[in-house]
Parts: C-alpha cells; sequence; structure tokens
C-alpha cells in the first residue's frame, strides 16, 4: 500500500509554498501541562490551516525516558519498518520500543505505521566513528531519511516528542491523545500548504535532535539557505523551509557554538544601516562578525518562527514583520501565537501581551 | 598577379543636401576617412578607412552622415562566409596573424538571455524598495570557515580576513593605463569613489595622479610585473594577481613601443619606446603551489590587511582550477568569461577559447559547494555583463559580485567598433593621442559612469524586491529564483536551474 502521493515536497526538488498558523507556549517554573491546551489553543485558527497538515511538539514530555534519545518514525511499509529496525539495532541500545498511541479519528485517514524508540548509541560505534552521541544521531536522522524508503524519522531529540499529521492540527492533537502527554512547553502549527496532497513528513514541527520549527511564512532566501547548508552534511529532502530553518540553527548552535541571541542576529541580521549607526562598538563589531561570517544564512522574506529546544523557547520574526506574531505573559507562562485569540483561548487573562520588533527574538528559557 | 583588394564592410552615406561642408567629421576622424575635395568644395570618404565607430554620426551637427554595411558579397555560401574569406585573404597577403579587439562578436549563445528571473505572487510578499529597506551592499572577501573562537570574557573572537566593501555588487575591471588613456582610467577612477566600489589598475601600474583614489582601487600584479613595487601594493584596497584574461586564455599582452609614451613608461616603469610584453604565464608560477607562494608573497608584503583576488579566464576545467585557487590562500576568484573585452587579441583565440562565463561561474560555485568551501573564498563574475539583469542572475547564480568593463566604456561613448588596437580611438579611450585623449573629458565620463551604476542599482533593488529578497547575501545562490528556457538537459544540469514552467 502506497500512502504517499505521486509527487512529494522535495522530489524532483517539488517545492511547494504554505501559509500557516503557529502557537505555543512554556511554563518558566518548569511545571508540566496537558497537551491537550495547545490543541484548544491552535484550533482557534482553524482559518488559518487548510487541512493538509498539523502538528505538535512537547518538552518534557518522557520524564521517565529523559536521558534516551526519543525516536519517532513513519513507515510506508512493514519493509521499511524491518529495514530501519536493522539499522537501529546495529548501531543503537533500544531500551523501549512501541506504537505511537493514536485514536481512531474520521478527518485522519491514510495514517503510516507510527513508531517510537528510546535509544542510546553503542558506545562501540560511537569510538569507531569519533562522533559526539549528538552527531552519530544527526547523521541517522540524515541517513534513515535518505537511504531507507518509507521510513522518515521525524523526531529525534531527548525528553521531546514530535507528532504531526495530515489534517487539521485539532484533529491530528486527538489523534495523537495529546491529552495523555504533559509537558514544561509545547508548540503547535496549522499548514496551508497551496498544493493538494501534502504528506504525514512535510507536515510541522520539523525537527532535529532537541530542536523543533514551527514556521508560518514563505522564505525567499530558500535556495541561497539550502545550499550553504548542505555545505555542511544536512541533506534538505523536502525542500521546505522549516526544514531548512531547523538545520540552520542546529548548525549555528549545535555546529559553531553561537548563542540563540547570536544565532538570531545571523537569521534575522540587523541592516547595514543599523550596524552602522550602533554606539556600542562590541555590538557594532560582533554583528558585522556574524553578518559576515554567515551571509548565506540570512533569512529574507516573510517568516514567524518558534523553535524549541531543551529547556526553552525562542520567537523570531523576519527583519520587517512581514508575518502576525504576538507574546502574551502570564504569571510563569509565556505564550507565542500567530494571533491573539490563540493565547486568550487559553489563558483569557494575561499580564502582559506585545507584538514583539522584526527581527527581535524572544527567548523564554525554564529557570532550574 | 593576385589582387588581395576587399571591399570595404562599410560606407559613410552622407545626405548631400544636409551637409554644410563644415569639415567637423575630417577633424574628428582620426581615421582619416573623411576628406575635404576643395576644388568642388564637397566632403567625400574613404570607405576604407571607416572602422564604424560612428563619432562623425554622433557628432555631424546637421545629422548628414550614416554608416551603412556595404552590399559586397561573394557568392552565398554558408561555410566560407564572407567575413572568413576575407580575413584568409589577407593572410594570405600578410603572412601575419589576425588581431582583434573587445570581445568576441560572433554569435555564441549568450545564456543570460535564456535565464528568467522570479518574482512574488500571493504566497509571499513583493516588497517595494521605494518604501522598505533594500540592501545591495556586498562584503566581499573570504570567511575562515572555523568555528568562531570566544574570548575569556565569553564574548566571539570578531576578526575576519581582509574583505572589500562594495556598495552594490559591481566593479570596474581591470584595463591598464596604456591600453586605455589617462582620461578614462580618471573617469574610473573618480566614479569609483564616488560610487562606494572599486575600479582596477590592470597590469600597467598606477599613475601617480590616481593615488588618491587608492581606497577605491584594486591594484593588479599580472605576468610582466609592470609597475609593481611596495608603494603600488600598499595604495590599493585589494591585490589582484592576473593569471588570465577571458578574451584570450593562455596568452600573455603586448602594448606595443609607440604606446609607451613619457608617462605610461614611467607608470609602468620601463623605457619609452619598449614594447610591453606581458609573458603567457607567470615566470614564477608554474603550477598551483607557485600560486599559493605569490599569494602568500603579496599578503606578507602588506601584512595581511588586504584581500587577494585571482583573476582566471573561464576556461574548460574551470571548477578544478578555481578549487584549488580557494585553497591556496586567495580571498576572492574573478573569472573572466570568454565573451569579456581585450585591446588587443589574436582574433583565433579571442573567438575560439575558452567557455562562457555563465556556465563558468554556476560550475565553480557548484564545485566549490561540493568541496565545502564556498563560503572561503569570494566569486566574482566577468566577461559580458550587460546590463543589471545579467547582475541578478549572475548573483543568483553563484557570484558575490561582477566586474564590468565593456559596459563601462560604453557608458564613456565608446561605440564598440573593435579597432582599439589600432590605437586611434575617437572617443579619447583606447588612445594615447592627447588631441583624441582631451576629447573624454574625466569629470563628465565619471558622471556617466555613476549615472550607469546608479540605474543599475535601481533595477536590480526592483527586481530584487520583486523577488521578495531584501538582501543581496540572500539572492547569492538562490538559483531557485532562476529558469532557463530553450534550454537543453545538460545546459540546466550545468547551470543549476530547472526549465520554465518546472
Amino acid at each position: 500500500m502506497n500512502h504517499r502521493p505521486p509527487r512529494l515536497e522535495g522530489q524532483d526538488g517539488l517545492r511547494i509554498p504554505a501559509g500557516c498558523a503557529i502557537s505555543a507556549f512554556i511554563n518558566k517554573d518548569g511545571t508540566r501541562t496537558s497537551g491537550d491546551v495547545i490543541r484548544k489553543s491552535i484550533a482557534v485558527m482553524h482559518e488559518r490551516s487548510n487541512g493538509l497538515g498539523g502538528g505538535f511538539a512537547g518538552y518534557g514530555i518522557y520524564p521517565e525516558y529523559k536521558d534516551y534519545f526519543a525516536f519517532h518514525v513513519f513507515y510506508m511499509s512493514t519493509k521499511a519498518k524491518d529495514e530501519c529496525e536493522d539499522y537501529l539495532e546495529r548501531n543503537y541500545d533500544i531500551i523501549n520500543l512501541s506504537k505511537i498511541p493514536t485514536r481512531k479519528h474520521k478527518n485522519i485517514t491514510d495514517a503510516p505505521l507510527i513508531w517510537r524508540y528510546f535509544v542510546l548509541p553503542l558506545p562501540t560505534k560511537l569510538d569507531a566513528c569519533q562522533k559526539t552521541a549528538d552527531e552519530f544521531v544527526a547523521h541517522a536522522v540524515m541517513y534513515i531519511n535518505t537511504n531507507i524508503d518509507g521510513a522518515y524519522l521525524f523526531s529525534s531529540g531527548k525528553d521531546m516528542g514530535v507528532f504531526k499529521a495530515v489534517g487539521f492540527p485539532e484533529d491530528v492533537g486527538e489523534f495523537y491523545q495529546l491529552e495523555n502527554y504533559a509537558g514544561y512547553a509545547w508548540t503547535a502549527h496549522g499548514r496551508y500548504p497551496t498544493n493538494t496532497p501534502g504528506w504525514w513528513g512535510g507536515a510541522h514541527p520539523f525537527a532535529m535532535l532537541d530542536y523543533s520549527v514551527v514556521h508560518n511564512g514563505e522564505i525567499s532566501s530558500y535556495d541561497a539557505n539550502r545550499r550553504f547548508i548542505e555545505m555542511f552534511g544536512y541533506d534538505c529532502t523536502l525542500q521546505t523551509d522549516t526544514e531548512v530553518i531547523t538545520y540552520i540553527f542546529d548548525y549555528l548552535c549545535r555546529h559553531e557554538g553561537l548563542t540563540l541571541r547570536e544565532a538570531a542576529s545571523v537569521v534575522a541580521a540587523p541592516f547595514w544601516e543599523v550596524i552602522g549607526k550602533t554606539y556600542d562598538y562590541r555590538k557594532r563589531e560582533e554583528w558585522e562578525f556574524l553578518r559576515r561570517a554567515y551571509s548565506s544564512l540570512l533569512i529574507t522574506g516573510p517568516f514567524s518562527i518558534i523553535l524549541g529546544y531543551s529547556g526553552g523557547l525562542m520567537a523570531l520574526n523576519d527583519r520587517l514583520k512581514l508575518r502576525s506574531m504576538v507574546v502574551g505573559e502570564r504569571g510563569d507562562t509565556v505564550y507565542i501565537a500567530s494571533e491573539e485569540c490563540a493565547i486568550r483561548a487559553i489563558s483569557p487573562q494575561l499580564d502582559k501581551l506585545w507584538s514583539p520588533d522584526g527581527g527581535e527574538p524572544v527567548i523564554v528559557t525554564i529557570n532550574n | 598577379m593576385i589582387h588581395d583588394y576587399i571591399y570595404p564592410e562599410f560606407e559613410v552615406a552622407r545626405d548631400y543636401d544636409k551637409c554644410v561642408v563644415c569639415r567637423a567629421c575630417e577633424r574628428q576622424c582620426a581615421n582619416e576617412a573623411h576628406v575635404y575635395k576643395e576644388k568642388y568644395d564637397k566632403m567625400t570618404c574613404i570607405n576604407e578607412n571607416c572602422v564604424n565607430c560612428h563619432r562623425c554620426v554622433t557628432i555631424c551637427p546637421t545629422h548628414a552622415l550614416k554608416i551603412v554595411r556595404s552590399g559586397d558579397t561573394y557568392k552565398r555560401n554558408a561555410n566560407w562566409q564572407n567575413w572568413i574569406i576575407n580575413e584568409l585573404v589577407r593572410q594570405a597577403g600578410s603572412g601575419a596573424a589576425l588581431l582583434s579587439s573587445m570581445g568576441t562578436p560572433e554569435p555564441y549563445p549568450v545564456y543570460w538571455d535564456k535565464l528568467l528571473i522570479n518574482a512574488s505572487q500571493v504566497t509571499n510578499p513583493s516588497i517595494d524598495p521605494l518604501r522598505e529597506p533594500m540592501e545591495v551592499r556586498m562584503r566581499l572577501g573570504a570567511t575562515p570557515g572555523t568555528k568562531p573562537q570566544r574570548g575569556a570574557d565569553g564574548r566571539l573572537k570578531t576578526q575576519l580576513p581582509p574583505s572589500l566593501n562594495l556598495s552594490v555588487p559591481i566593479m570596474f575591471s581591470a584595463m591598464s593605463y596604456g591600453s586605455i588613456s589617462y582620461n578614462a582610467h580618471s573617469s574610473l577612477a573618480q566614479a569609483a569613489q564616488q560610487l562606494g566600489i572599486y575600479y582596477n589598475t590592470g597590469e600597467g601600474g598606477l599613475h601617480r595622479d590616481f593615488e588618491q583614489y587608492g581606497g577605491n582601487t584594486i591594484v593588479q600584479v599580472a605576468s610582466g610585473r609592470f609597475g609593481v613595487h611596495q608603494g603600488y601594493l600598499d595604495m590599493g584596497a585589494a591585490i589582484e594577481i592576473k593569471m588570465g584574461q577571458g578574451a584570450k586564455p593562455g596568452i600573455g599582452g603586448h602594448l606595443p613601443g609607440k604606446k609607451i609614451v613619457e608617462d605610461i613608461s614611467r607608470t609602468r616603469m620601463i623605457p619609452e619606446g619598449t614594447d610591453a610584453i606581458s609573458p603567457a604565464p607567470h615566470h614564477d608560477i608554474y603550477s598551483i603551489e607557485d600560486l599559493r607562494q605569490l599569494v602568500y608573497s603579496l599578503k606578507e608584503a602588506t601584512r595581511y590587511t588586504k584581500p587577494v583576488i585571482v583573476k582566471i579566464a573561464a576556461v574548460h576545467n574551470i571548477a578544478a582550477i578555481a578549487s584549488g585557487i580557494a585553497r591556496s590562500g586567495a580571498d576572492i576568484i574573478a573569472i573572466d568569461g570568454f565573451r569579456g573585452g581585450t585591446g588587443a587579441a589574436p582574433t583565433r583565440i579571442r573567438n575560439s577559447v575558452g567557455i562562457p562565463i555563465e556556465l563558468a561561474l554556476a560550475a565553480v560555485d557548484s564545485r566549490l559547494r561540493e568541496e565545502g568551501i564556498r563560503h572561503r573564498v569570494g566569486l566574482v563574475a566577468g566577461g559580458s555583463i550587460r546590463n543589471s539583469a545579467d547582475v541578478v542572475k549572475a548573483i543568483a547564480l553563484g557570484a558575490d559580485a561582477v566586474y564590468i568593463a565593456t559596459g563601462a566604456l560604453l557608458a564613456l561613448g565608446c561605440h564598440l567598433c573593435r579597432s582599439c588596437h589600432s590605437g586611434k580611438c575617437n572617443w579619447g579611450i583606447a588612445t594615447q593621442r592627447p588631441d583624441l585623449v582631451k576629447r573624454l573629458n574625466p569629470e563628465i565620463g565619471a558622471q556617466r559612469l555613476v549615472n550607469l551604476v546608479t540605474a543599475w542599482e535601481r533595477e536590480i533593488k526592483e527586481m530584487m524586491g520583486g523577488m521578495g529578497i531584501n538582501a543581496i547575501e540572500a539572492l547569492r545562490g538562490n538559483r531557485a529564483m532562476l529558469r532557463g528556457v530553450g534550454l537543453n538537459e545538460t545546459e540546466l544540469n550545468i547551470l543549476g536551474v530547472k526549465h520554465a514552467g518546472a
């Protein structure tokens, strides 16, 4: 049985633009909230999606396995599953594996097999290839998604997980029984792709290790960004903005050791005019350095993104703020969404509500 | 007896009803195509002397003149065309190699014209450059390609290799003082300074009067090493090692002794009246490791304060050559396509050697990316960039900036008569004859160059805005913004673009 439509995103270089809705929240005190809350938030922005992709990322959802990489994999066939599991067994210590629980849903059809594995790289394999565990896993993601036909590894971080499907996000949340998960941070996405088919892998969030990205926009710098990032071992198979944005943050933060704030100054670099007028010479030099050293990672065109990572969220708009995004605060919880209604739906009373400037990152971390 | 007479290619057509016998054409034509017949008080023409430079056409106060292609022809033959026969006859008579100027006029494919640019519709907004910031500033140079370091305070160490700071990604490419006139050089230098870009000395050294423009000057070190000294290297904003030229890959240069007049002799540091011969290879560079030594010699000499450019002609194996250069310490690679101009080149070489810049640029950019070193070197494309759309396409294919020269000369009055090698340029550009040089006013020349680049800059911003791109970096290598028309699979693969509609 073939679940994939005839021409997939990424296949033959097919690139599909999409408009979207995004929503997220984080409890700074680390309290874990049910996934049903974020489902309610994104459901309000129903009109911003068209039923061709929805998804969620939860952080802190696997406390009992928090030291293990949680792999979420779509299989289009049992053959792909066998092949992938064979690969995993050869390279990883698999301490738990199971089907991801789902419920039957009238609006979610053509589901692939969806499996979850908690794993650690085999120490002997790690030694042999002289990689860190993160690098080893990043390589596995690339390997499986490029080489094992019919297998798609879409979540690979620790103590976090991505749940996504073709459908409206509120239906996707019900399908995955999100009410049974609790996390300190959640992100959500409703997709409005311009093509008809859409497939499960193309839904957001897009994740790499513990980085996950939900994104609303269409970046005009895509091919410049892609061709740069592909020099460093990343393979943009999906040809989506979200994929390349995730890799950019993974590259800048993990590979190059930049802070999130510095990485934000790369992708939404201050205008040269602003840099030139900045009095603080250290700031000026730093901005100029980042803009020059990573000039091909500047992202242009409209975008609002929420980047999830272990212990925090970052929200970022393009330099001109061509996409809406608001931030609200209530007690220890910070909310971010495309529209205010998505925040009010789950937190009617807010202490603070504002619209961040273009290019100005909003970074929220949990206190510990 | 074999007669070698060849009927002239052009005829001067004079409207005698309009001609007022002011004799301006006669005075202005250095080729002496116009003659006054005193007996009849009439102007007449020697068509054999006309090079079709259009000087007389543009200055004639009554617009009585036009130049027409002569209808003379041999029996129609698709293989043995007129010009092929004529060139052969000339060689049979003279025993000499043929000489030509400027870029090849042969009908090779111009890939720029088969590439189309994208624009935003619905899914993302186009950006109006009149309302929103639109950045075309380009920092041209190398980045280290190593993980950034932090100081003890945790702050990033912000040192980067030296770079050029271009207000718009266009530079004037190398034309030596000698091949072009003092006033042409003066125009280029002034314009580069006013525009915040760079011009290039070529291999003829830097005239003392132009040292004041050093901050906007690229000083060239070519195989003849004319005019190269410590002060020269220190004067420039960047140093360019000329390995080759698109119009004549594989050969050197020859400026005849009669052009080595006093000023040029001093600037080039060679005796007056001697031929200035640039050898085909640099005699200290016989392989890539030798190039590395020259690159680092120049960097040592200038204390690592200036980027070093290596300029090469686009030839068959260009991708591998460029990859070698990128690893040789060069900060910037300049590629010159085979349609690029020249002050003089053997005709057969100009018309038959090298490859188009579009394919060379795409191949080099792709190769450098495959090898993961594209960011470690700047890439400049030259060799017939004709308008702002060519600039946008070159950058989308992968260039950081472009070099223009023929376009700049056209702005200064050149009409592409391709007779530079005669030294009798009626426009005061490719000549050292004082009476001709003074026809080019450097202030006006500079203004026209500023106009040209400013106009292109506006158009580039409009096209970028249409694509929804507001920084030139995001256009660089952004091949998804290009589509091909009428190109075959191989061409599309090399260019790395899809066909229109795909």
